[in-house]
């Protein structure tokens, strides 16, 4: 059983702070009866067990755990520090969309790397992050035709927000290069890297790079800067 | 050791799932059919949790090297042992050198079989239960191919054969009536469409698989849209797209998803859904919350006595 806890209906870090706190505090509480939480945009989806707890209690409950959930209740967020390669062979998107933006592809890179963006939640396929944080003067809508494959670990911009694909998948964003790094990985002992809430920037890597870090990651003799 | 002579077109092994992962985008997996998965285990001493195997429309063949005890369940299937026709939904006891053939469900879509002791497989984040698309769990992430063998756990249990009770067989009727609690965005969908959603026939559509069972039948039809900010999907959520078709969300679900979602199917009828063949059609009937939490208490009940009770794990 599951239900869903909206705390608002927009996509916003106000709103979303709101949702990592309310989980937060669930687990902080070890609220009896709730199973599992899935933190996403705007809402908090909470498995629970009925023979431990009853609808209308639980529903009591995270209302006034609601009420206290704010920044202020956060832990220090992580700053992941991901390597990225914007060469056009790994950003196939990188030119026309500084072309629609109308700036270099340098300028493009300077301020998709300047920027810090928040994981708002890890969802849809295994260790995907949503994120906030995409300048204004760089967003754009998505892509007409979505892309059968995008290759994993491609950097997509999407509107205001930037996602990093995890598994090879179909896409819709504006692919601007791509990290060695795995954001999933099956074989590892925590398969995900990134959470809900986390902090991220990108460092630009030429192909050199790219490649010998993959390489590095292929015998899992890489961890990324995490601090 | 079990060797692998055919695998079936998609056998993979389960157990009860790996609880805890969705916020990281990890699905549970585990049986879509819970209730035949867990009596197959009974019926040979295993804990209700021990790995087995879940087969789609069509099960392996198999020979086993060890003096062991298998069980059967979930759809009908002819199941022969070295030729001879053997029961379903019973405890088979088996010699070295015995070859197994699970045949084709006639009846109902997933299989299970269970083997004494359970596949002893590492449990990856908890669990033993194989994620497709992730490549995670089971056999290295992936369904059985020919030649595999899988050894099994020591048995402890008891070693007594059973046959379950013929009352206990679930029949697998022809257009199965499943349980729903409206929401969470039901209020996006017009009168007409939730109408036709409480009142037609879905057909099952054959691009079903262990994420989502794909339906068609009357539209859905929304009121204002079908996109919604992306949030969490549970087990059983009916996702509607633009085409009005609903879609239950299953066992290796995505974890979000942004189309709207116009009811939950209880978990209690999850396995019901799970053995609706393509072309076979389904009927949904809307219970309140209340309604849904006493029929949950109801199976979950009946599982625990069906085949005799549990074995402590």
């Amino acid at each position: 059983m599951a239900l869903c806890v909206e705390l608002g209906d927009e996509i916003s870090v106000e709103v979303n702070t709101r949702v990592r706190a309310l989980e937060y505090l669930i687990q902080q509480k070890a609220l009896t009866g709730v199973a599992e939480t899935v933190p996403t945009f705007r809402s908090l989806l909470v498995y629970y067990d009925p023979a431990q707890i009853g609808y209308d209690a639980l529903c009591a409950a995270l209302g006034a755990l609601a009420e206290r959930a704010d920044t202020a209740v956060l832990p220090p967020a992580r700053l992941v520090e991901l390597p990225c390669c914007y060469d056009p062979e790994m950003g196939p998107d990188l030119v026309a969309a500084a072309e629609r933006l109308q700036m270099t592809p340098d300028e493009l890179v300077r301020a998709h790397s300047g920027a810090e963006y928040l994981v708002y939640f890890v969802g849809f396929t295994p260790g995907l992050p949503y994120m906030a944080g995409v300048p204004e003067r760089i967003q754009l809508p998505r892509l007409t035709t979505p892309r059968v494959k995008v290759p994993p670990g491609s950097a997509g911009l999407g509107g205001a927000q930037f996602c990093i694909y995890s598994v090879e998948s179909p896409g819709g964003y504006w692919l601007l290069g791509r990290t060695p790094v795995r954001l999933y990985d099956p074989e590892a002992a925590e398969p995900t890297l990134l959470r809900a809430g986390d902090r991220v920037r990108m460092r630009p890597i030429d192909r050199a790079e790219f490649d010998s870090i993959a390489a590095s990651v292929a015998q899992r003799a890489y961890a990324p800067v995490i601090a | 050791m079990i060797r692998v002579l055919d695998p079936g077109p998609q056998t993979t092994i389960q157990d009860l799932g790996r609880a805890g992962h969705l916020r990281e985008g990890i699905p549970p997996s585990g049986p879509v059919d819970v209730r035949a998965f867990v009596i197959a285990n009974r019926l040979v001493g295993n804990p209700d949790g021990a790995a087995g195997l879940e087969c789609t429309v069509m099960g392996p063949r198999f020979t086993v090297e060890q003096v062991c005890a298998i069980a059967v369940t979930g759809g009908e299937a002819a199941v022969t042992v070295n030729e001879a026709t053997a029961p379903q939904w019973a405890t088979l006891v088996l010699k070295p050198g015995d070859t197994v053939r699970v045949g084709s469900a006639r009846h109902g879509v997933r299989l299970y079989v269970a083997l004494s002791g359970g596949i002893d497989v590492p449990r990856v984040l908890g669990s033993r239960a194989t994620y497709l698309r992730g490549r995670l769990g089971g056999l290295d992430g992936r369904a059985l191919r020919r030649g595999d063998t899988l050894r099994l756990a020591p048995h402890t249990g008891p070693r007594r054969p059973r046959r379950l009770a013929a009352a206990e067989i679930p029949v697998l009727e022809a257009e199965p009536e499943i349980r729903v609690v409206l929401g969470p965005q039901a209020e996006r969908f017009t009168e007409d469409g939730l109408h036709a959603f409480l009142s037609s026939p879905y057909a099952m559509l054959p691009q079903s698989d262990r994420m989502g069972a794909r339906l068609h039948g009357a539209r859905v039809a929304h009121a204002k849209g079908h996109d919604i900010i992306s949030d969490g999907i549970a087990l059983g959520s009916v996702q509607v797209p633009g085409d009005g078709q609903p879609i239950v969300l299953l066992v290796d679900r995505q974890s979000t998803g942004g189309y709207t979602k116009v009811a939950t199917v209880g978990s209690f009828d999850i396995g019901r859904v799970g053995q609706v063949k393509p072309g076979q059609r389904l009927r949904f009937r809307a219970v309140d919350v209340a309604e849904a939490h006493r029929l949950r208490s109801e199976f979950e009940r009946s599982l625990a006595q069906a085949a005799g009770g549990g074995v402590s794990r």
